[in-house]
């Protein structure tokens, strides 16, 4: 006993404890729930095991896969627009040199507002009635109110937008350090090569900046599952589920059908997705760095 | 094929003035050697010709294309950088090959060339490995053989061997001249060691505070030196100093130190000097000969004083000793054993005694 209290162990029981109250046990809970019938209505139905018949019905589920398929189209077009948006920032902001501070400070605007309010923000921006952007299209003779956040098409562009708004300065900013940390000389080197800014950032630039990409899109993919509140506050999911992303899909499931053996069951689905997307930029990064032989 | 003119170029970092309306002519296929202390406009220069840097006055041209307006890649020059700068995602047969290939030149062609400039360089061992995988060294050559393998018309090397050790630097220091002699080309070296220089150049030149002190073949700068500041910057050890001031003693030109000692004005510069004017005469290690030792020169002035410190450097032992108040050191070549705090008497040879100008710095 003395032994145990003077090693090692006991410094990092704090930690243990912890992470076991706040991480451990509601992760073993939730995957408990998602074995059973549970509702919060009927408290006892959580004691009630049905083995797999939760996943059982989601694989065949409708809802619950256009759900996702909508949410890996979303994550992979709004990380890509992100990240070119980013690098083009990134870009034009390292060229200049004048007030270069205050725009960095500046694009960081974004990243202060709570998702909830980006949310309103936009739902105001693209109400039918009396949005902003309608408004100012009826200066120019749209006189039809466009629809933005009911038509299926344009309700997903219109999230989309908002998400970007608020994700892409993640993005620039990373890429911003990275830019700023590529080594002068080797740049130097291709210019006196032969190279047109073209070639000087294909074959020099974005393979410094390759592991600083994947940075960021490792950083997004785990924090993308925070668009939940956009989408919650613009549409709510809807209308008639067109905008239905995994995650409004199972908090609804969850907390308004009161499902959540049922919802736990679609999120443990669904952090296989995040722990892929996680997973395939981590190897990427790692890769990148191998190639820049920082390893 | 090239020659490299610069007329009246200058360089500003905001109010810094970093090159002063510099002219010069490198003569084609000429190895010219640029060298200063640290902060005199050295790597400027250099950019400027390469393209790197905006030209801020005057006219640089290549051949007789004038290159102000040109972009680096229009230039056809090959640039070698104090550290190395190679691509560290390519390996070193992509690293040497990669001009070639934004030339679009034929896989073919381009793998003679990465080949042949391999071979020059005895780099064909690791054309497999990446930068970070080479020794300083072999990074070193890595860099000049992807400066080869274009065959530019001029050859920039911006202190290719600081980076390196002693024993490696004079390895890749007669490297570099016999690669000059191979691919006899127009090289402008950067450099701010005056043995590399003088071993190196064709021609030098020699830049304080951004203008040009003077020009000329090693020789030319060693025997002849045009300001105090070249006398001491070339040669090692530096030449010895002293301050002195002309006075007419009973009628005859003499040179008082700030101690009090006399010397004679050497005969040929008599003419040249006047009453009262301050001045610096200088003389190399090996003109102040320790007379037990060596031969008494025809014009000469004698003294005795104590040796502070020898050291025996095989051909030759350094002798430092006082001159009045200033320490000052001497060469000589017979191995035989100085002891500190010996007597012993010297003699200067008059005839290779320069004498500067203190107020403007130029030689008398
Ligand atoms: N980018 C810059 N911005 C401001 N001043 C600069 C810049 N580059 C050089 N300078 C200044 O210009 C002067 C000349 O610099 P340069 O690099 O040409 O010197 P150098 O002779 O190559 O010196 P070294 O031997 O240390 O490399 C220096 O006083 C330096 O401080
Ligand atoms: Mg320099």
């Amino acid at each position: 006993m003395k032994k145990f209290l003077n090693g090692p162990w006991v410094l990092i029981l704090p930690t243990i404890i912890v992470l076991t109250c706040v991480v451990f046990l509601p992760l073993l809970i939730s995957l408990w729930t998602s074995f059973t019938p549970f509702k919060l209505t009927k408290p006892d139905t959580l004691y009630r095991f049905v083995g797999f018949r939760n996943y059982e019905r989601l694989i065949g589920d409708y809802d619950f896969w256009v759900a996702f398929g909508r949410t890996v189209l979303f994550l992979t077009i709004a990380l890509n627009l992100e990240l070119v948006f980013g690098l083009g920032i990134a870009l034009l902001i390292n060229k200049i040199t004048y007030a270069q501070k205050t725009l960095r400070t500046l694009m960081m605007f974004p990243m202060m507002f709570s998702p909830i309010l980006v949310g309103f923000q936009w739902k105001y921006i693209f109400n039918d009635n009396i949005g902003l952007l309608n408004n100012f299209l009826r200066e120019f003779g749209v006189i039809n109110p466009i629809p933005w956040l009911v038509d299926a098409t344009l309700a997903n562009i219109s999230i989309m937008a908002a998400e970007i708004w608020s994700s892409t300065s993640v993005f620039a900013i990373l890429l911003l350090a990275g830019l700023m940390g590529i080594p002068k000389d080797p740049i130097e080197a291709a210019k006196v090569d032969g190279c047109n800014s073209w070639q000087v950032f294909k074959n020099i630039t974005l393979p410094f900046l390759m592991p600083f990409i994947f940075i960021a899109m490792t950083i997004r993919s785990l924090d993308v599952a925070r668009a939940y509140d956009i989408v919650q506050m613009m549409t709510g999911g809807g209308p008639a589920k067109r905008t239905e992303l995994l995650w409004t899909l199972i908090s609804r499931t969850g907390y308004v059908d009161a499902k959540m053996g049922m919802a736990n069951a679609m999120s443990y689905i669904s952090i296989f997705l995040s722990i892929a997307f996680t997973f395939f930029f981590f190897y990427k990064l790692m890769e990148a760095r191998k190639i820049l032989s920082y390893d | 094929m090239a020659k490299v003119t610069l007329e009246n170029v200058s360089k500003f970092y905001g109010n810094v003035e970093a090159v002063k309306k510099i002219n010069l002519e490198i003569k084609d296929k000429e190895f010219l050697v640029l060298v200063g202390p640290s902060g005199c406009g050295k790597s400027s220069s250099l950019r400027m010709i390469a393209g790197l840097e905006e030209i801020d006055e005057g006219i640089i041209k290549i051949g007789d294309q004038t290159v102000n307006e040109l972009e680096p890649r229009e230039r056809n020059v090959s640039m070698v950088f104090q550290n190395y700068a190679l691509y560290p995602h390519m390996t070193v047969e992509e690293n040497l090959g990669f001009s070639l290939k934004i030339a679009a030149q034929e896989k073919k062609e381009i793998e003679e060339r990465v080949e042949e400039a391999a071979e020059i360089l005895d780099i064909t061992e690791f054309l497999q490995r990446k930068p970070s995988q080479l020794s300083g060294g072999q990074r070193q050559r890595v860099a000049m053989g992807r400066a080869i393998v274009r065959r530019p018309d001029v050859f920039l090397f911006d202190e290719p061997l600081s980076n390196l050790d002693a024993k490696l630097r004079n390895q890749m220091r007669t490297e570099i001249k016999r690669l000059h002699q191979k691919v006899s080309t127009t090289i402008v070296y950067v450099t701010h060691d005056q043995v590399e220089a003088m071993t190196l150049a064709d021609r030098i030149v020699i830049m304080k505070d951004g203008i040009i002190e003077q020009i000329g073949s090693p020789l030319d700068l060693f025997e002849r030196p045009a300001t105090k500041f070249v006398a001491t910057f070339i040669g090692s050890p530096s030449m010895n100093m002293i301050n002195a001031t002309i006075i007419n003693e009973n009628n005859q030109l003499i040179m008082k130190t700030d101690d009090g000692i006399f010397v004679p004005v050497p005969q040929d510069k008599i003419n040249s000097v006047k009453d009262g004017q301050k001045i610096s005469f200088g003389f190399r290690a090996e003109d102040i000969v320790p007379l037990r030792f060596g031969q008494k020169p025809n014009n000469h002035w004698d003294m005795k004083s104590k040796v502070n410190l020898a050291e025996p450097l095989g051909t030759e032992t350094l002798i430092f000793t006082n001159f009045g108040s200033v320490e000052i050191v001497s060469r000589m070549f017979t191995p035989e054993q100085v002891n500190s705090n010996e007597n012993l008497d010297f003699s200067l040879n008059l005839d290779r005694t320069y004498l500067f100008d203190d107020e403007t710095g130029m030689a008398i």
